[in-house]
């Protein structure tokens, strides 16, 4: 039997990036706000203490800082008539756990998507007509623009300390920038990273080839930074240990460095973690929520009654709670019906490894937003006309880090171990980058989530049910960009390469991208959105669902600048009309 | 930008949390011992009487097998150590004996159909149940086709084996062979380079072979010198908890530089 609790205005389900934001923005309008997190408590310090901070296999390979997956996975299939198996290990994507989630061991690649992607489908249909699309892409307009994005865009980056260079103020293309992107209302809070050798040659070639090269902007901060929170985050010294990893510096942006610090001081926040929510309670017809239960440490379980219930979560965890709780109807990807579980989209990646005979680069060292990068072939920055796909990505090349367990290229046709697997290892280790084609995915009818009918969780309730693969669209568009990633490779002097574009059936086995998008999808029409342009359920409108799963597709970029945007967006939607007027905002 | 001045550079950091590196601070350098950590190591290692390292999980049987297997998977050859010298079985067993062994944070809950090889990892038995089995089963074929276990087989037999369960062509009895091949590879690597403190990459014979430095120092004085090799005694968390290597006001490590000579690759 759960205990109740004293009913609070505002309940958000996760404490990582979206969760932090709106709940200090909450609180601060005066609303009583409670933060439930499922795993612990971490900070800079001591959790990311130096010299234990540079372990790789303790946090690189053993996931130190990701999901026990003991408690809960999720389960996998290729295709509907498949049967679906649990991800037993992490491989493809690394989502978090505990407070700070997955912004803790993020890269900090920090972008805005194109005005285009918020406008996939009529833009497409206008340019090239109905034929450009696949009969079974399901990918739509976003039900925002990026010019009702912008104010939020710039909020989040000022808020994180992003770094880098404009490449469009006001409409007005600026050298060093990236010319492709839509238009800033302001320069970026702090100037880019520093330029290594793997990025000044990478540069340098794509210049040659008539391109646009630009530092990534970059969420691990070029110097001391306070931002409009007063936090003071600290500069980055290109230790190479930022995926997967805490930064020691308090130099990565997070909910730990940027937000964190303020929030917990708030009289009207409080913070509960080894939280684990099961569910979402609604009224007896289903049209508001009353309270979440949740389960702690010692079994207890707990009624928290809200007002305002915000499913701040990763991805998955968002689309799943509101399938055990029936917020909103199931997606049927047989009937094309229903609206949750519906659009699940990923991240489709290429790479060209690029090797050379007399050049080092000193892999180790760098950040893990240190790149430099084109996006002359991202949305529809270039000409679809007869490619047959639509969409495209950013193709960078990057010094993030080469620890040695992971990063040990070799030539293809090296054998995988012995003496010349070896002697090659030691060549090429320092003399070696890589270029990654960082792929949109559209979304089709048959990638998407339900409840698994077999498995479950440790609570007795079922796993999430993931069915995805790629489709000819991203095959093609990846042939394409891996295509371009190799002549950049070739102009800057690579004496061999490795060409690997996306082939062959999506496994969930090698490291790809946490970049898993969509399920609970935003849009204009509530038949195929599960939440409307402010990221409210249709059918529950006091619950709000923030995060990447709101994404009708997925872009060719890093989702989190976008996701940032979408959580001011929510925010001020809260804030002016919602908290005025409850009820639905579209 | 070539270093000229000295073969040593002992880069400082310049960057207190929350203050900016001043410009030209890059070659700013501190005197500093010419301290080799290896050799410091083993004088604290006799200091402290060092404990012995007993293994914990693998049989003696199980030690003889993989000191075998790794020494083919990364052999000891003109460039250095090998896995076995490195300890990659003493790693292989701490790991097997810990959380990674027993399949911590792991989903476990059946059932357990084969799967897709999309699908990953299926097996109802955790890591330390695959390498028991796995040895065993390739010994008994071993017994079966050479009558003798694994290590007991010239090298180039071993060598024949060990392409055999890579490449799935030798069935055994209780795990698919390929399955267990790739979680063996993948584990010695990860001793080979991972930091010394879990019992492999002993003298830091990984870090050696590619020239990692193991725990960076700052970099920002160096991200930018482009072409230019940075050659540093590589450091493990050991040397800096005991306090073997010299650390900044962050805890990073402050790096003794090699001479050209010792560079190696």
């Amino acid at each position: 039997m759960a205990t109740k609790l004293k009913a609070v205005d505002v309940v958000t389900v996760g404490v990582g990036l979206t969760g932090t934001i709106l709940a200090k923005e909450l609180a601060d309008s005066g609303l009583k706000v409670v933060g439930l997190e499922r795993g612990g408590w971490r900070d800079t310090h001591p959790d990311f203490d130096m010299p234990h901070a540079h372990d790789e296999l303790r946090y690189a390979r053993r996931h130190e800082l990701m999901q026990d997956l003991s408690k809960e996975t999720l389960t996998f299939r290729n295709a509907i008539g498949d049967t679906a198996l649990p991800m037993r290990y992490m491989g493809s994507f690394l989502p978090g756990e505990g407070v700070g989630g997955a912004a803790v061991h993020w890269n900090g690649v920090t972008w805005r998507f194109l005005p285009w992607d918020f406008e996939t489908r009529s833009r497409t249909l206008a340019r090239y007509g109905k034929t450009q699309l696949a009969e079974e892409c399901t990918s739509q307009d976003w039900g925002v623009t990026y010019d009702d994005l912008e104010p939020h865009f710039d909020r989040f980056e000022y808020l994180y300390g992003i770094c880098g260079k404009a490449g469009n103020l006001k409409g007005q293309i600026q050298p060093g920038g990236n010319p492709f992107e839509g238009p800033r209302s302001r320069e970026y809070p702090n100037p880019p990273m520093k330029t290594s050798h793997v990025g000044a040659l990478y540069g340098k070639a794509a210049r040659e080839l008539g391109l646009h090269p630009f530092p990534a902007p970059s969420a691990n901060m070029t110097r001391p930074y306070t931002n409009p929170y007063g936090l003071t985050l600290g500069a980055c010294v290109y230790c190479g240990y930022c995926e997967r990893f805490g930064c020691e510096m308090g130099a990565k942006a997070s909910p730990q460095t940027a937000v964190l610090p303020v929030l917990m001081k708030s009289p009207n926040y409080e913070l509960r973690t080894l939280a684990s929510v099961v569910r979402v309670n609604l009224d007896s017809e289903k049209k508001r929520a009353v309270s979440v239960t949740y389960v702690d440490s010692r079994g207890r379980e707990f009624e928290q009654p809200a007002e305002l219930v915000l499913l701040t979560s990763y991805v998955f965890s968002n689309v799943r709670l509101m399938l055990l709780s029936g917020i909103g109807k199931p997606y049927d990807p047989a009937a094309n019906s229903g609206v949750v579980g519906r659009n699940y989209a990923y991240q489709t990646n290429g790479n060209v490894t690029a090797f050379f005979e007399d050049k080092v680069f000193n892999q180790f060292m760098g950040a893990g937003a240190l790149s430099m990068m084109i996006d002359d072939f991202d949305g529809d920055n270039f000409d679809h006309a007869g490619l047959g796909f639509i969409g495209g990505g950013w193709i960078g090349a990057a010094s993030s880090g080469g620890r040695p367990i992971d990063f040990r290229p070799v030539p293809s046709g090296t054998p995988r171990w012995g003496g010349e697997w070896k002697k090659a290892t030691a060549r090429y280790y320092n003399r070696t980058f890589g270029i990654t084609t960082h792929g949109a995915c559209q979304s089709y009818r048959g990638n998407c989530f339900d409840l698994d009918p077999t498995y479950r969780d440790a609570y007795g309730l079922p796993l999430l049910r993931m069915t995805f693969d790629f489709r000819q669209n991203e095959y093609r568009m990846s042939e394409y960009m891996t295509k371009k990633a190799a002549e950049i490779a070739k102009a800057a002097g690579a004496s061999r390469m490795n060409v690997t574009p996306r082939t062959g059936k999506y496994s969930i086995v090698p490291y790809q991208s946490t970049h898993n998008t969509g399920g609970a999808v935003m849009g204009a029409d509530p038949k195929t959105s599960a939440v409307n342009k402010y990221l409210q359920s249709w059918d529950v409108p006091n619950v709000f669902v923030i995060g990447a799963s709101a994404f009708p597709q997925n872009g060719g970029y890093n989702p989190t600048g976008t996701v940032g945007a979408l959580t001011f967006h929510a925010l001020e939607a809260i804030k002016s009309r919602y908290l005025k007027q409850p009820g639905p905002l579209a | 930008m070539k270093e000229t001045s000295g073969r040593r550079r002992f880069l400082k950091s310049a960057a207190a949390l929350g203050a900016a590196i001043p410009a030209g601070a890059a070659a700013q350098s501190k005197p500093a011992p010419n301290v080799d950590h290896d050799k410091q190591r083993a004088q604290h290692m006799r200091a402290a009487a060092a404990q012995p390292r007993p293994y914990m999980f693998l049989s003696q049987t199980e030690v003889a097998f993989l000191d075998a297997a790794v020494s083919h998977l990364i052999p000891k050859d003109e460039l250095g150590p090998g896995a076995k010298e490195a300890g990659v079985t003493y790693f292989i067993d701490q790991q097997l004996f810990g959380g990674y062994g027993s399949m911590a944070k792991k989903y476990t809950q059946g059932p357990w159909p084969e799967g897709t090889p999309q699908q990953g990892y299926q097996s109802p038995l955790t890591p330390a149940a695959v390498y028991r089995a796995g040895i065993r089963d390739t010994n008994e074929y071993c017994k079966k086709t050479h009558g003798k276990t694994f290590d007991a087989l010239s090298r180039a037999q071993q060598e024949e084996v060990l392409k055999g369960l890579d490449g799935g062509k030798i069935e055994l009895e209780q795990v698919r062979s390929q399955f267990f091949f790739n979680m063996l590879l993948a584990n010695t690597v990860e001793g080979f380079f991972a930091d010394p403190v879990y019992g492999g990459n002993r003298d830091k014979a990984g870090w050696k072979l590619v020239g990692f430095p193991g725990v960076a120092a700052v970099y920002t004085p160096f991200i930018e010198k482009h072409n230019v090799p940075y050659r540093a005694q590589p450091v493990s968390i050991a040397d800096i908890t005991q306090k073997i290597a010299q650390v900044d006001e962050h805890g990073h490590a402050i790096h003794v530089m090699l001479d050209d000579d010792q560079a190696g690759v």
